[in-house]
């Protein structure tokens, strides 16, 4: 069974190729047991869109903090 | 004729060129994104020279300061990916991965059989779209992306901002996929736990 190491691992590689059917699999049995590595997998393609919307200014447009 | 300087007139198009403080940050950090990205001062400062100069011939079509970064990030950006692509670096993996504090930091979130620590575990974030609208999260986000080893923040941009594919990093870097991957990886776990801890639960428990 896979840990989440390898589990995060395989995620964080799947952002740069296609995973095989056999990494697929395993990956998802882990993520129906693991509730951190669910979000885990949400959260990193995640990171790729802040990355680009931090780029293209979009912090700029960004509205002052409330409470002023 | 030239309307007189009236502070409370529109923001004219070409306002974000006549203001020298404006100008003078922008210009900073796209020389110190353009440094880290292409590692030679030099090649930094042409490649900020150029896509300054680049942005200016279009300087009219700006309706603010805002516009006129992405427009010029964007020339940068176009600039630092073709300079990339047309550098050789042979295999040098050493430098960039034998930091064994940034090992131990990262082996730390999980346990001995590779599972998170109880207290490591990814949580759920609420809501992130709406952070996309608030300036202090982006303030956390820069902080975060600082925070990374150089080098992470490197590759981690030069993926998800430059969009250079994997040979061509490995290539530009001079690491082995697995390396560039490995770098990735952590790039990326570092970041989330920052994010997680510096906005997500922080505002959770707020």
């Amino acid at each position: 069974m896979m840990n989440c190491q390898q589990a995060t691992r395989l995620m964080s590689e799947a952002q740069e190729r296609p995973l095989r059917l056999r990494e697929k699999v395993a990956l998802k049995l882990h993520l129906l047991i693991c509730t951190g590595c669910k979000n885990f997998s949400t959260q990193i393609p995640w990171l790729s869109q802040l990355m680009k919307a931090h780029a293209q200014g979009q912090d700029q447009q960004a509205s002052p903090p409330t409470g002023q | 004729m030239i309307p007189a300087d009236d502070p409370s007139a529109p923001v004219t198009p070409q306002a974000p060129l006549h203001d020298a403080a404006f100008m003078a940050d922008l210009r900073q950090l796209m020389l110190r994104f353009a440094t880290l990205q292409l590692s030679n001062a030099h090649a930094a400062e042409d490649a900020v020279q150029e896509a300054l100069v680049g942005a200016l011939k279009n300087a009219q079509s700006f309706s603010g300061r805002a516009a006129f970064k992405t427009w010029v990030f964007a020339i940068l950006k176009n600039k630092i990916a073709d300079t990339l692509r047309l550098q050789q670096r042979s295999v040098n993996a050493s430098s960039l991965l034998s930091d064994p504090d940034d090992e131990e930091a990262l082996d730390e979130l999980f346990d001995r059989r590779g599972h998170w620590q109880t207290d490591e575990r990814p949580a759920t974030w609420s809501n992130p779209q709406a952070c996309l609208q608030q300036q202090q999260f982006w303030v956390v986000f820069e902080t975060c992306l600082n925070a990374l080893p150089p080098q992470q923040a490197r590759v981690f941009m030069m993926k998800e901002y430059i969009e250079l594919d994997t040979p061509e990093i490995c290539n530009a870097v001079g690491v082995t996929t697995t390396n560039l991957n490995v770098m990735l990886y952590r790039a990326r776990l570092r970041l989330r736990e920052c994010l997680e801890n510096r906005w997500f639960v922080q505002g959770e428990r707020a």
